[in-house]
């Protein structure tokens, strides 16, 4: 059964909050060598039969209407994995 | 007759009977509405009230903002309906686009609860009218996700256009940028903000004042306002 997983991100430019918390434990266990952390979703669609362009054209419309919110997210990768 | 003021619960709605109690506090009739519907029971005004519905799974108010009955909330919302959402409520109305720009995470990762210092910075919506512009008031605040956050461009049409509907004073208690604690639409029918009118509207059970403990009602002018605009419309 194919799968299209959608990965979605915080925009580069907003906070994230979550990150932040991570790297700075990163910091506190003595971690080096990462100027920061960003945490996403990963979005993992079971097909239920082939993947074919309306399906795709399907998932991008709702990658970027329900999956994120382009006010504070971009959606970073779609991609159909077997 | 007596007003009635909507009042939709979702599932992991917490506060949609408070909501209901502070309706019938200010003087109107609270109607208990049902997400999965598609009926707003012929309502004068709606509340969509706080809580975590849907565990605040995806993003908060993101899958709620997705329920059945958002349909006839945005045509109501459209038609000029008086529209108030309180913490997840705004949230949920971010979410479907009937208030621009979105909320994170607080900046500092923690859940926050405290009585909240805010300055009216709109006072001619539907619910905010019976307050005056600049006036500071005191109500709750308890939420995990309230940073505001918008574009530059949003940022700049919001304050523009006079959107801000409250802004928090003292503490910046969640990260919103430019203290944004709540907005309204241009209309001015459909408020949103984090803080919990409902919850500061009968002595001995709201915000401590300096004249007595919990003694803060600064939360009921958000229902009697939205109220007095029902009476004016129909005048």
């Amino acid at each position: 059964m194919p799968t299209i997983v959608v990965d979605v991100m915080p925009k580069a430019e907003l906070l994230d909050p979550q990150g932040k918390a991570v790297a700075g434990a990163l910091d506190r266990i003595g971690v080096t060598g990462f100027s920061g952390v960003r945490i996403g979703k990963r979005f993992e669609l079971a097909v239920d039969g082939e993947v074919d362009e309306a399906l795709l054209e399907t998932v991008r419309k709702l990658a970027d209407d329900v999956l994120s919110n382009s006010v504070i997210e971009d959606v970073v990768g779609i991609e159909v994995v077997e | 007759m007596t007003a009635r003021v909507g009042v939709i619960t979702f599932p992991g709605s917490l506060d949609d009977r408070d909501a209901q109690r502070a309706i019938r506090i200010a003087g109107a009739e609270p109607v208990a509405l049902w997400h999965g519907d598609h009926d707003l029971k012929g309502v004068d005004a709606l509340v969509l009230p706080g809580g975590f519905s849907y565990g605040d799974y995806l993003r908060a108010g993101a899958i709620a903002a997705l329920a059945p009955i958002m349909a006839e909330v945005k045509d109501a919302a459209a038609k000029g309906m008086p529209i108030l959402g309180i913490c997840n409520g705004f949230q949920m109305l971010v979410e479907a686009h009937l208030l621009p720009g979105g909320l994170i995470r607080n900046a500092h990762q923690q859940f926050i609860c405290r009585d909240q210092r805010l300055r009216v910075e709109n006072a001619s919506t539907a619910w905010t009218s019976d307050f005056t512009e600049g006036q500071e008031i005191v109500i709750p605040l308890k939420n995990g996700d309230g940073g505001y956050i918008a574009d530059a461009e949003t940022r700049a049409r919001i304050e523009g256009e006079g959107l801000v509907a409250f802004r928090y004073v003292g503490v910046n208690p969640n990260g919103s940028v430019d203290d944004i604690a709540g907005l309204t639409n241009e209309r001015g029918n459909v408020v949103g903000l984090m803080p919990h009118p409902e919850h500061a509207v009968e002595p001995g059970f709201g915000p401590d004042t300096a004249a007595a403990m919990r003694s803060g009602v600064d939360g009921l002018s958000f229902f009697t306002s939205a109220l007095a605009s029902l009476v004016g419309a129909s005048a």
